[in-house]
């Protein structure tokens, strides 16, 4: 039994993750109804910035903190330079030209900062908390709780300014009506602004503790494969829904790696999450809290 | 004449073209203040193009619009709204995730002046600022006589109730000029009456100055206190509703050119 919570646990921690992850998609959908492919180049870029310029010999607060300043910089420039020109234009012309940023976020990001490996020490111990493995026998690492509180924390607070403030209602609003919302005075550049950097900020603490825990690599950029299924599974505009989303699939993989892994062969960890996010499809394809679909004909 | 007092807004030359195709030419008419005053016309007329130059959506080739005592040739739709313009679409244009609540206080958007690290940390203005926007708006709410609705999403509404939503919405912004692109289209009967009445309501109770481009020409003759008529993108006429009605042209216009009219 303790071997079972041990593995669910770990899977539900690893899901926050996830879902942190799948929180910066859901941003930069819900205010703009596009999927935004840059997303895992943004998580890279903020991980190997902020461990480039701590190399560099500055501090990990302030190199953080330079980064974050860069990641609303790099915010304006996305705004100003690819998303006006494209304002009118048909949400695929806007995908396509995500997927070109992101091969330029990456290329840029490896030119500047060089391609090694990275290590990123926060400064938090990745060790099982000992009171917990005394006591319950269960290990959970110091570290994953840390990012676990992280994660949900920027959850919650960006749950609630969307639905608190008149800012995050001018965001869903552009999301649901661009007319509409000029119309009422809503300022477009403005609220995009907003978005992309709040989207670009969470990629950045996805990237630092993904980064802190396997380092800052490359690969980073293949997190953001994973918060496909999450996103399908919770809804690609809901931010409570990229939470659960991640919830699921983290203790899900894990589950089925330990317990029907060994059956047909192992490894299944890596493709169980998109057999999930396909059935989900076939039965509820707005996800569990995503909007529902009303078709009329 | 009437124009002892400077009209609120003066639309003079306005021409609009798209490519080769002129939408507007050379357009010229004046909307008085508390005026409800239509633009009519058949389909094609070039009605919801004169609303979009207003409004600043479009931006006429040649023209100019004076607004307050303000001459001016660009304005942008924020500008526009910021300077009192509201305004419903033909296609119903709503925040369909919203609840009816959250779409008027949304349509009260400028009133609010919290920054946006205030509201981040949602502390104090920002807090007030929302109680005091929501109240405002429940007597928007009150007067469009959609209590029963307020926390439904509006997806779910029928289509009659979306567009009183709209003119609510429209309304929360307290519009000096309400622009209403045919917000009676496509409504029943009874669903048509209830909306002039909310539109001549806003208009007396608030003074609200309404330019609305409606087909049914019984609610036209009936709520409107001056129509301009345009045809092809050109002024046809403008005056009260009976000398429009029995306007030569304005017939030819509606029956089609060849026919006679006895």
């Amino acid at each position: 039994m303790a071997f079972f919570v041990e593995v669910l646990v770990g899977g539900l921690l690893a899901g926050v993750m996830y879902g942190l992850v799948a929180l910066g998609f859901v941003l930069i959908y819900k205010a703009s109804g596009v999927f935004n492919f840059a997303q895992g180049a943004m998580v890279f870029l903020g991980a190997l910035t902020a461990t480039g310029l701590e190399q560099q010999g500055v501090p990990l607060w302030l190199a953080i903190a330079m980064t974050a300043i860069f990641t609303v910089v790099l915010a304006i420039l996305i705004e100003r330079l690819i998303l006006k020109p494209l304002l009118a234009q048909p949400p695929i012309s806007l995908f396509m030209a995500t997927l070109g940023l992101a091969f330029v976020i990456e290329g840029l990001a490896q030119a500047v900062w060089g391609n090694n490996a990275r290590a990123l020490d926060l400064g938090i111990p990745d060790v099982p908390l000992e009171w917990l493995l005394d006591s319950t026998g269960v290990g959970v690492s110091t570290f994953d709780l840390v990012a676990s509180i992280i994660a949900l924390a920027l959850i919650g607070v960006l749950s609630a300014f969307f639905s608190l403030t008149k800012t995050g209602r001018a965001l869903r609003a552009v999301a649901d009506d661009t007319k509409a919302a000029l119309s009422v005075g809503i300022p477009l550049e403005r609220v995009l602004i907003i978005v992309w950097s709040a989207a670009g900020l969470v990629a950045l603490v996805a990237g630092l503790l993904w980064g802190a825990r396997n380092g800052v690599q490359y690969s980073l950029t293949l997190v953001a494969l994973k918060a496909f299924p999450v996103l399908i599974i919770g809804g690609f505009s809901s931010i409570p829904g990229a939470f659960a989303g991640g919830l699921i699939i983290g203790a899900s993989e894990k589950l089925a790696d330990v317990y029907i892994g060994p059956m047909i062969g192992g490894g299944i960890e890596s493709w169980f999450p998109y057999v999930l996010a396909l059935l989900f499809l076939l039965v509820r394809p707005e996800g569990l809290f995503g909007d529902r679909i009303i078709r009329r004909v | 004449m009437q124009n002892a007092i400077p009209p609120l807004l003066q639309l003079r030359g306005i021409s609009l073209r798209f490519g080769g195709v002129a939408a507007l030419a050379n357009i010229s008419f004046d909307v008085q203040e508390h005026e409800v005053r239509a633009i009519i016309g058949p389909n094609g007329a070039g009605k919801s193009s004169m609303l979009n130059v207003i409004n600043g959506i479009y931006c006429p080739q040649e023209g100019e619009i004076v607004f307050n005592g303000e001459k001016r040739t660009r304005m942008s739709t924020r500008m526009a709204a910021a300077a009192g313009f509201a305004r419903t679409f033909q296609n119903i244009a709503l925040f369909q995730g919203m609840t009816v609540l959250e779409n008027v206080v949304a349509g009260r958007n400028l009133k609010f002046k919290a920054s946006l690290l205030e509201q981040a940390v949602w502390f104090g203005r920002a807090r007030r600022e929302e109680a005091a926007q929501r109240e405002k708006a429940e007597e928007v709410i009150e007067f469009m006589e959609l209590e029963r609705y307020r926390k439904k999403v509006v997806s779910q509404l029928p289509y009659g109730l979306q567009k009183r939503v709209e003119l609510a919405r429209a309304l929360a912004a307290e519009p000096r000029i309400l622009l209403l692109d045919e917000p009676m289209a496509g409504m029943n009967a009874e669903e048509k009456r209830e909306m002039c009445r909310f539109i001549l309501n806003s208009n007396r109770r608030d003074g609200t100055t309404i330019i609305l481009i409606e087909h049914d020409m019984s609610v036209v003759m009936d709520i409107s206190d001056r129509i301009v008529v345009l045809d092809y993108g050109r002024k046809i006429a403008d005056g009260q509703p009976k000398c429009v009605r029995d306007n030569d042209e304005v017939i030819r216009a509606y029956l089609g050119r060849s026919e006679r009219v006895g």
